[in-house]
């Protein structure tokens, strides 16, 4: 199998318009015949629905949360990357392009990475046009901030709460074409498997959440914009809703797996509290702009932080990344922290934190101006920790934060099954081994708004699977499947709770796959993991009914599509037999301890292809061909 | 610490629900107030009962998923929190808690403490938006927005659409909602061509979805978890008054 990319040939900076040129287009007459399904309402979703529907084709959207506007983006505070240069600092589409492919360890396409970088541009404008409210400078301009693994400020945002507000502007796009009758909404729809007709991707069955009902949806092209399965680890800073489902169908139906075992780890989070914690927030690493992390220089230092004088503290972010200091990348400041607290010098309970300080901040700029910036943030912390970050320094630790894997796609954002395109963090395309802050909005906005329209539309000019009518016999078996998967659910009547499985899961995930990875502790994972599936579908207990709203069950179907997908991340990352950006590998570093890659062996996109149940999966390989950028040791000193 | 509640059960849209009660045991104060379900819940499926349907997702206060009245009080009463932000430690050992779903005609239960509330997303399509297509826009600095006009138009922004001014009003009215949506827009240069017909069209999809009227108790500002001002309530008014005008 060949795994083309289909990259345009020509120029770095000329490919994304030669692509566009020699698109087919579709005839404006003939758009309203075309229909796409979208999974997914947050930006990557909810942006090409409304676009699609913009352009005149007809679109089904499907989400489910109650409403579109809830999806997981709507949770981003930090904000967008845009290539604007409006702070006159020496940026450009080039620099961001830069910065993308050298965060993510010369583990991305730098074709796809490029484009991303032209688009951003556009984002920023479209976003204002429809009423963002993007912070303004005095004079009105828009304005920025910097963010982790750039030193210039190119990060747009909207207080705390970057997220919401761009989502809100993707979903009143979204909303209006809902009003104009361009696009039919079904929330609190699941969709549970993908339909593939003579090979094509063509239509999807879904769960009505409320009423339990199956039913399937055809459609001329599929577009999953589901998000990223950061909570394989049961904890992280995702919403408890996001899951693996979408996309695992898809790869049980053909479609490639790319980098599973690329997770990012974020440095910036509130520590766990305890074994009843749900899930973790996120302080935004906006905030590492402004504080300062340290931890005490001698081990089982059990003074409050007042009492330890400056001289007694160890600012390792800053000793050992001298002009990134606190902006170092995630996995580089996530990493740091976990070995300043794995040398015992940890702070707060359990020893499993490190202070973020902004205590020279707010003496240099006041305490109005740091409220100002960080609003929400400190509010946020106080509610949850019940500590004043003005008076005390916030504790941090590293938690699962974001999914840089996902479906394989081409230049195309289409999967290797035609007519099937995935976008947003469910792809695997622009981050590589890691991502910078602020980037997944863009990446998102860019794939919704400005790329998948054009080539979705090129794929329905030029495909010759129709779409097929509902009652193709392959919509009647995989129907039948589901029924009978949920039968089997609702009928083992076990002893434990699908929390319990999940929870466990997520610890062997955190322990064994997480920021520093064995092939002793992969190779655990293996085992324990199908030992775990088995005793799931032996011993759980799922209690109500099928047809009502029954949260148990959507949750048990979550949770055994993670004890699948954990198995094959672990075996990604044993496979991948290098340290790179978020995937560190302990037996593979550098004498000062950083990621050591294997670019002979290893400068390639690992495409995982499903072999049937049981079966290991077939690897194979994208090579990443680096023309414009020359791979070498990131260093953040 | 352990608890009591009475919590609502309701079977679907269809049947009539009722309180029952249940125990909450080996609460910590640390837990939010919906880990103190979860646990609730675990407990209940470990014994082979139904747990009880909420709806959630961020947990962390910016979703505006979460929809529980709690002793009475839409999100529990805390200052600026969603439920999800509510954290049991405000509580006491002991206590009985009441937990039951929004109330109002316009949001009907679905099942237990989960609410339908498309309604709010049929205001939005109405003309919640400024009708821009993809593509075309100028330079997102063409336009200077003065730094006042846009922290006010953030203020109304940051409304999440929970719905829990419509839970605490007396008359089940949308107007906090609705007036948050119109400031946003309205107080923005590029929502202006729009501006007025936009609070027209919303407000009559917000009587059609079958909101009550709004008579300024101001209920709604007091369980916001954003604070959205009641200001923006006469703004909208003033707005739709020009808006019914205009010809
Ligand atoms: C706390 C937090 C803060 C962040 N801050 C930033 C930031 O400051 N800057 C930045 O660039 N990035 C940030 N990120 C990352 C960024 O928010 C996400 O990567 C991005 O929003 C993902 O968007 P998406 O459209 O791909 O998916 P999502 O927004 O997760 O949307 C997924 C959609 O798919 C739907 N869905 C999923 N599965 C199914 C199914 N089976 N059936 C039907 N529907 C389904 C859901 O309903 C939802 O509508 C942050 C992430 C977190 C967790
Ligand atoms: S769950 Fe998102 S606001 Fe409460």
């Amino acid at each position: 199998m060949n795994l083309d990319a289909k990259i345009p040939s020509g120029p770095l900076d000329k490919k994304w318009e030669k692509c566009l040129l020699e698109m087919k287009l579709v005839n404006p007459a003939n758009k309203r015949k075309f229909e796409v399904i979208v999974v997914g309402t947050g930006l990557a979703g909810a942006s090409a629905a409304a676009t699609m529907a913009e352009l005149g084709y007809g679109v089904k959207s499907f989400c489910f949360q109650d409403s579109p506007r809830r999806a997981h983006s709507i949770a981003a505070q930090g904000g967008i990357n845009a290539a604007k240069n409006y702070q006159n600092d020496g940026d450009s589409i080039h620099r961001l392009f830069y910065d993308t492919i050298k965060g993510g360890d010369y583990r991305a396409r730098e074709a796809n990475v490029y484009r991303l970088a032209q688009t951003s541009v556009k984002i920023i404008d479209q976003c204002v046009a429809q009423g963002v409210p993007f912070a303004r400078e005095y004079g009105g301009l828009l304005a920025n901030r910097s963010f982790g693994g750039a030193q210039v400020s190119r990060t747009f945002y909207a207080r705390g709460q970057t997220g919401q507000q761009l989502l809100i502007g993707a979903y009143q796009a979204l909303e209006r074409q809902i009003g104009l009758g361009n696009i039919r909404m079904f929330p609190r729809t699941e969709m549970l498997d993908l339909v593939l007709v003579n090979g094509h991707a063509k239509g999807i069955v879904v769960r009505d959440l409320v009423t339990g009902e199956i039913s399937s949806h055809s459609a001329d092209a599929v577009i999953l914009a589901t998000g990223g399965y950061g909570n394989v680890f049961y904890l992280s800073t995702n919403a408890v809703g996001c899951n693996v489902t979408a996309i695992w169908r898809a790869y049980k139906r053909g479609a490639f797996m790319a980098n599973p075992c690329y997770t990012q780890i974020h440095p910036t989070c509130i520590p766990v509290s305890g074994d009843h914690q749900s899930k973790l927030t996120l302080m935004s690493e906006s905030l590492r702009n402004d504080g300062r992390v340290w931890v005490p220089k001698v081990k089982g230092d059990k003074r409050s932080a007042h009492q330890i004088p400056e001289n007694e503290r160890d600012y390792f972010l800053e000793r050992k990344y001298p002009s990134y200091g606190n902006l170092a990348p995630r996995d580089i400041s996530s990493r740091a922290a976990k070995e300043a607290c794995d040398d015992g010098r940890g702070v707060g309970p359990g020893g499993l934190g490190v202070y973020l300080d902004f205590a020279d901040a707010i003496k240099r700029l006041g305490a109005d101006k740091i409220r100002e910036r960080y609003d929400n943030l400190f509010v946020m912390y106080e509610t949850i920790t019940g500590e004043n970050a003005f008076e005390v320094p916030m504790r941090i630790y590293p938690a699962v934060h974001y999914t840089m894997g996902g479906l394989w796609v081409d230049y195309h954002l289409m999967s290797n099954i035609p007519g099937l395109f995935v976008l947003g963090e469910a792809n695997f395309s622009d981050h590589g081994a890691n991502r910078l802050g602020a980037s997944a909005l863009m990446q998102g906005l860019a794939d919704g708004y400005f790329v998948a329209p054009y080539t979705v539309g090129n794929y329905f000019a030029t495909n010759s699977v129709p779409r097929p009518s509902t009652n193709h016999a392959e919509f009647k078996k995989i129907e039948a499947e589901i029924h009978h998967r949920t039968q089997n659910l609702l009928s083992i009547n076990g002893k434990r709770t699908p929390t319990s499985f999940h929870r466990e899961l997520g610890k062997l995930m955190w322990e064994n796959c997480g920021m520093a990875r064995t092939d002793e502790s992969l190779r655990i994972n293996l085992k324990k993991i199908p030992e775990l599936r088995e005793e799931f579908w032996r011993d759980v207990t799922v209690t109500g009914a099928n047809n009502s709203l029954n949260q148990a069950l959507e949750q048990a179907g979550r949770v055994a599509d993670f004890l699948e997908f954990g198995e094959l991340t672990s075996r990604d990352a044993l496979e991948r037999k290098e340290s790179c950006g978020g995937h560190f590998r302990t037996e593979f570093q550098t004498a000062e301890g950083e990621a050591l890659r294997d670019d002979e062996n290893f400068a390639h996109v690992a495409a995982w292809e499903f072999q049937g149940e049981g079966k290991t999966p077939l690897l194979h390989k994208e090579p990443l061909v680096f023309e414009e950028l020359k791979m070498s040791q990131r260093s953040y000193k | 610490m352990n608890l009591t509640l009475k919590i609502w059960r309701q079977k679907d849209r269809n049947t009539t629900g009722e309180f029952v009660t249940c125990q909450a045991r080996n609460i910590l104060p640390d837990m939010s107030f919906l880990e103190m379900l979860d646990v609730v819940n675990e407990d209940l499926t470990r014994s082979g009962h139904e747990p009880f349907a909420f709806d959630s997702d961020c947990r962390e206060g910016i979703c505006g998923t979460c929809s529980l009245v709690i002793n009475g009080i839409p999100h529990g009463g805390q200052k600026g929190a969603t439920a999800c932000q509510l954290h049991m430690r405000h509580f006491r050992d002991g206590q009985t808690i009441t937990v039951e779903p929004w109330r109002a005609k316009s949001f009907p239960v679905l099942r237990d403490l989960v609410v339908d509330r498309s309604a709010f997303d049929h205001i939005i399509a109405s003309g919640g938006f400024v009708s821009v297509n993809t593509g075309g826009a100028p330079d997102g600095n063409a336009l200077p927005v003065g730094k006042v006009d846009a922290d006010q138009a953030m203020d109304a922004a940051a409304c999440i659409g929970c719905g829990a001014c419509v839970a605490a009003c007396k008359n089940a009215s949308a107007m906090l909602f609705v007036a948050a949506k119109v400031a946003h827009l309205g107080l923005l240069p590029q929502g202006q061509s729009e501006r007025y017909q936009r609070v027209v069209k919303m407000v009559n999809m917000m009587d059609q979805e079958g909101f009550g009227a709004c008579t300024a108790t101001g209920s709604c500002e007091a369980v916001c978890p954003k604070e959205i001002s009641l200001d923006f309530i006469a703004q909208l008014n003033r707005d739709y008054l020009v808006g019914c005008l205009k010809p």
